[in-house]
């Protein structure tokens, strides 16, 4: 079997066989559930409903405040109880609607709508964006915005990124073996959009499994390619991905469809078919819930909005206390200080870890060693950066290409020293990023009042 | 649920290399050269090692208990310190040199800069040099089996004939470490199999260093010749054990390999027209400070970054 990959890259224990044989279970909510008006990137979603409303499964609680935002739906019947603020995965405050569960969960009727067959591409991209359709993988980047590029005619490759290289997760996994077709049928509804685009499922060779069913469902499709790739961290990165299944490369100034390309994850393309083909909205998602601290690691297809408690619970509770729980895998998730948060489209998984190994180390001086700059996948070297940031020296960070860090954390893995590389350098670029768009507005602010002087003299004269 | 749950930045998981880690390795590494040394020149060569050893470890402790720093000694760097100078040392040293390399490899070149990471040169190789600058008599004094003998590469330059044999497995005069090429080379094959060294700065070293006296060395591509100089002097030592030190050498991949080829060069020119037969030592402190600016010249290509085109387009 031929295997593509990228340069760089670590193997962390992968962890996965915590969950990796427990199939899909749907759960459902006993409290109240809340939902996030921001769980997307993009301008907040706004309220369409008042306190006191009932409101039923499916339907829209918010609309989409802007182009680039998605709307929000009720996963439950009920009444909504309040608008409030609640804590999301990243330890932020954000407004979010409070329903109270009657336990019913009646669902809407839903509009009729035009099979498949018959949309139009404008269509079939309303259809995505007003079923609430986000980019599911963690960054929630809408996908209605990704699949409406400057140029259709320019995209070649659609990739559904199957790799799941964060260690523990499984929920794409058990979707790759329990709905393949759903995940196909999604791809096929984005390839329809792109007359001249290829679908690639490029999935890990950690899973031969997923490979030969997601092979055999394919072997007559002429327009879509199952792509094994190696096992490696960031494996599933949008660029790394990109590189090893096309050998293209983009930068952190360039969008995918900048390459031709246009990745999705599972469970989006997943939600896509949802959307498209059944006329349902996004209310539900597959998360993982497992680690040592969890009786019974879990994957269970949950509703948005429940608490992330009531998962736990629902997986037996903790067997051990965990000294930490982490939203999303243990390479790019949140540490979260509660896990009385609600879930959202973008929650892949909640790891529940007996055993903190980061607080036994501490941190030493770098030796210059360059195993950080050996597994970059963006080639950087992150020992100066995370000093360049320390020291406060945006114009080196740039010189060095701090800013095309894709924050994957391979350098803090790696590092014997111990050094907190990606915290200093991802925290760090947000900082020169919001100093370059100052600096830019103020420059404009300057030409602005000098061309307006320059006017002034001129009448004067 | 917990009280005392844990909240940092990810990733949530380490590797299990620490610095500690690679430091004793490389000590092992070195094991078998310090073994034979201690065997080919007896009992002087042990002390003269526990003595450095100590000393270097000794004055790590002392600076960073009156300067209230944590105290690091048991990252065992400060041991390697000790244990590569004693290795550059003749066995026949009086011991108070050997504590006073211990103290200037610790305290002036490592410690005064900074400490782990921010010495600017080879700690030990600093020493070394100190010491034979200071004391050259003493430095260039070797003994072999209890009679005063020449190093090979002096014999070498003297223009006489070595015994290539001898020098490869090491019963030969010289510094403690520095004789027997095959030790060494045992080492070497540790440190690559465990990922602690990487092959490009000692390989393009002896191999830029082999070009070099192949074309000015006046002997040609003599095979017998290259193996005379390859094992001769510090050579093994420096390439494999402190041309590869991390903190002085680039970290950029392109900065390694010019690194490598500056050494082979620098070494060449040493060894041919210099003065002393030796150049491994001074080839590796020169280019240590040359260092901070082969990384600020040798900035990697960032992934997916086109090359700055001339007029300040960037793709």
């Amino acid at each position: 079997m031929k295997l593509v990959t990228f340069r760089g890259g670590v193997h962390p224990d992968d962890g996965k066989h915590w969950a990796k044989e427990a199939a899909i279970q749907p759960i459902l909510p006993k409290g109240d559930l809340a939902y996030l008006l921001s769980q997307h990137i993009g301008a907040p979603a706004k309220a369409v409903v008042n306190v006191g409303d009932r409101v039923l499964k499916g339907q829209m609680i918010a609309e989409a405040g802007g182009f680039v935002s998605s709307p929000v739906f009720a996963s439950v019947s009920g009444t909504v109880k309040a608008f409030d603020k609640r804590f999301n995965a990243v330890g932020t405050q954000v407004d979010a609607i409070i329903v109270e569960n009657d336990g019913l969960y009646e669902e809407i009727s839903y509009p009729e709508h035009k099979p498949f067959s018959e949309m139009s591409k404008e269509e079939v991209i309303k259809q995505i964006a007003d079923s609430g359709v986000v980019g599911m993988g963690g960054a929630g980047f809408p996908t209605h915005v990704k699949l409406s590029p400057k140029d259709p005619d320019k995209i070649e490759y659609i990739i559904a990124n199957c790799a799941e290289c964060e260690p523990y997760i499984t929920a794409d996994y058990r979707r790759m073996l329990e709905n393949p077709e759903k995940i196909i049928a999604g791809i096929k509804v984005v390839l329809s959009l792109f007359d001249h685009a290829k679908g690639i499922l490029a999935v890990e060779n950690n899973k031969p499994d997923c490979i030969k069913i997601l092979q055999d469902l394919t072997k007559d499709e002429e327009r879509i390619e199952v792509v094994p790739l190696r096992t490696k961290y960031p494996q599933g990165s949008e660029r790394q991905l990109i590189y090893a299944t096309t050998g293209r490369m983009i930068n952190s100034s360039m969008l995918p469809a900048d390459a031709g390309c246009i990745v999705d994850n599972v469970e989006t393309l997943i939600a896509i078919d949802n959307a498209v083909n059944n006329g349902r909205p996004v209310t539900e998602r597959v998360i993982t819930v497992t680690g040592r601290a969890i009786n019974k690691p879990s994957n269970l297809l949950a509703p948005i909005g429940i608490n992330q408690t009531e998962l736990i619970d629902f997986c037996g509770g903790f067997k051990e206390n965990p000294e930490k729980v982490i939203s999303g895998g243990p390479m790019m998730g949140f540490a979260l200080f509660t896990t009385d948060i609600p879930l959202t489209k973008t929650s892949s998984c909640l790891l529940c870890r007996v055993h903190d190994p980061i607080a036994d180390l501490p941190e030493s001086a770098c030796i210059n060693c360059g195993r950080c700059v050996e597994v970059c996948p963006s080639f950087l070297v992150p020992a100066r950066l995370a000093d360049y940031a320390n020291q406060h020296r945006p114009r080196h960070f740039q010189e060095w290409n701090g800013l095309e860090c894709v924050e994957c954390g391979c350098c803090s893995f790696i590092c014997p020293a111990k050094r907190h590389l990606k915290q200093s350098i991802a925290s760090y670029k947000k900082t020169v990023i919001a100093m370059n768009r100052q600096k830019a507005a103020e420059e404009k602010k300057l030409r602005e009042e000098g061309e307006a002087l320059k006017k002034k003299g001129g009448d004067d004269k | 649920m917990n009280e005392t749950i844990h909240v940092s930045s990810s990733p949530h998981v380490r590797s299990k290399v620490t610095t500690r880690y690679i430091m004793y390795l490389v000590i092992i590494a070195l094991l078998p050269a310090t073994v034979f040394g201690v065997y080919n020149f007896g009992a002087r060569a042990l002390l003269t090692i526990v003595i450095t050893v100590a000393s270097s470890v000794l004055t790590e402790y002392i600076f960073e208990k009156c300067m209230h720093r944590t105290i690091t000694i048991q990252d065992g760097s400060a041991a390697l310190t000790g244990l590569l100078l004693a290795l550059n040392l003749p066995a026949t040293v009086p011991w108070w040199m050997g504590i006073l390399g211990g103290v200037f490899a610790i305290l002036v070149v490592k410690q005064l800069f900074g400490g782990l990471g921010q010495n600017f040169m080879n700690p030990a190789l600093g020493a070394r040099c100190f010491l034979l600058i200071s004391f050259t008599s003493m430095m260039t004094n070797f003994e072999y089996h209890g009679e005063s003998a020449a190093t090979p590469l002096a014999a070498l330059k003297a223009g006489e004939v070595v015994n290539t044999k001898d020098m490869l497995l090491g019963f030969t005069a010289g510094t403690i470490g520095e004789t027997s090429a095959i030790a060494l080379l045992i080492g070497a094959i540790i440190l690559l199999w465990f990922g602690i060294i990487d092959i490009v700065i000692p390989g393009l070293y002896i191999l830029t260093f082999v070009i070099f006296i192949s074309l000015f060395g006046g002997h040609g591509f003599d095979p017998a010749f290259i193996t005379a100089h390859l094992c001769g002097g510090g050579l093994m030592l420096g390439a494999w054990f402190m041309a590869t030190d991390y903190v002085t050498s680039p970290i950029t991949p392109k900065g390694k390999i010019i690194f490598g080829i500056l050494l082979g060069i620098l070494t060449g020119l040493f060894r041919l027209f210099g003065s002393s037969a030796e150049g491994v030592s001074y080839a590796i402190i020169i280019s240590n400070i040359i260092v901070p600016i082969i990384d600020k010249y040798t900035i990697p290509r960032a992934f997916g970054k086109q090359k700055e085109k001339k007029g300040g387009a960037k793709v």
